[in-house]
């Protein structure tokens, strides 16, 4: 089975990350932009076995920190 | 009496050799080099470094991969008994990844890898490793990093500041952390994170000698007792 899970900074930390892209696109000439905020995007093919609490453990065990971002996990079946 | 020290070595680490070579140069004792996969530490260790460098290749977060290495739950177990541990640099996020001390590292608010000698002020001269420095002095050391943008949420940093945990603070704007930290201790003092690269300046030849206290610091609490 494919997962997804996304990876995205809280609101009210910094993303300098997106900041700059959101500069590169002004630079590009994109208008109306008015924030960009940079995430991850993590796939996995797992068992079938394995369980949303095992899911929501790896997020907060090693593929999110809890002190600066969020995460959602989204199963495609 | 010997000084008991080890240093870590990730896959990626690049400052562990300066980093030994300066508890060497002022301990008087090679330090054990210690690697990523092994279970244990030597025993009986009187203090624990954890070099700057790029551990697993910065992949996922900086300090994230390593932080769940083998050696890191022997290195936690380790602190949490009481043992000394800087980290510095990668070391520092390591020890924010780990859970030791709180916050993390963002990347750099300017977006650029930042490498110079910058201006630090000594906010705590009471602990372990900051003892042998002069309150409100000011130091100057090296930092190179691309993550040192440290960030904790304002109730954690006020927390922070009551207890006295900001070791070091920027006397320049560097990479965009809050409340310019560059250095915090954990609850109990035995836990020092850093980005500034005190061993990088211990001797004249490196271009400065501001490092050295630390170590000195460090090496004469832990002897003296």
């Amino acid at each position: 089975m494919k997962v997804r899970v996304f990876v995205s900074l809280k609101n009210g930390v910094l993303d300098p990350q997106g900041r700059a892209i959101q500069h590169s696109l002004e630079g590009l000439g994109f208008s109306g932009v008015q924030d960009v905020r940079a995430g991850r995007l993590i796939e996995m093919d797992v068992d079938d076995t394995v369980t949303d609490e095992a899911l929501d453990d790896m997020c907060r065990k090693l593929l999110a920190n809890m002190v600066i971002e969020n995460y959602r996990i989204e199963r495609l079946g | 009496m010997s000084f008991r020290s080890a240093v870590i070595t990730f896959p990626g680490s690049n400052c562990d050799r300066d980093m030994a070579d300066a508890l060497e140069k002022v301990s008087g004792s090679a330090p054990f080099r210690v690697w990523h996969g092994d279970a244990d530490l030597p025993e009986r260790l009187d203090f624990i470094a954890l070099p700057g460098g790029f551990s697993y290749g910065d992949y996922l977060r900086c300090g994230a991969m390593a932080a769940r290495s083998p050696i890191m739950q022997a290195v936690i177990a380790a602190a949490n008994r009481g043992v000394p541990v800087l980290g510095v640099c990668n070391g520092f996020q390591i020890l924010t990844e780990s859970g030791l001390l709180p916050g993390a590292l963002l990347r750099n608010a300017g977006v650029r890898f930042v490498c110079r000698d910058v201006a630090l002020r000594v906010e705590n001269t009471q602990s372990l490793f900051t003892s042998g420095y002069d309150a409100g002095a000011t130091l100057r050391l090296p930092v190179a990093h691309h993550d040192g943008n440290y960030f904790a949420d304002a109730e954690t940093l006020d927390r922070l500041e009551g207890e006295g945990r900001v070791a070091f603070r920027y006397a320049e704007d560097v990479n965009g952390s809050v409340r310019n930290i560059a250095g915090v201790l954990n609850a109990t003092g035995n836990v020092l994170g850093m980005m500034p690269h005190p061993e990088r300046a211990i001797e004249s030849a490196q271009g400065g000698t501001d490092g050295r206290t630390l170590f000195e610091s460090a090496v004469k609490g832990l002897t003296s007792t």
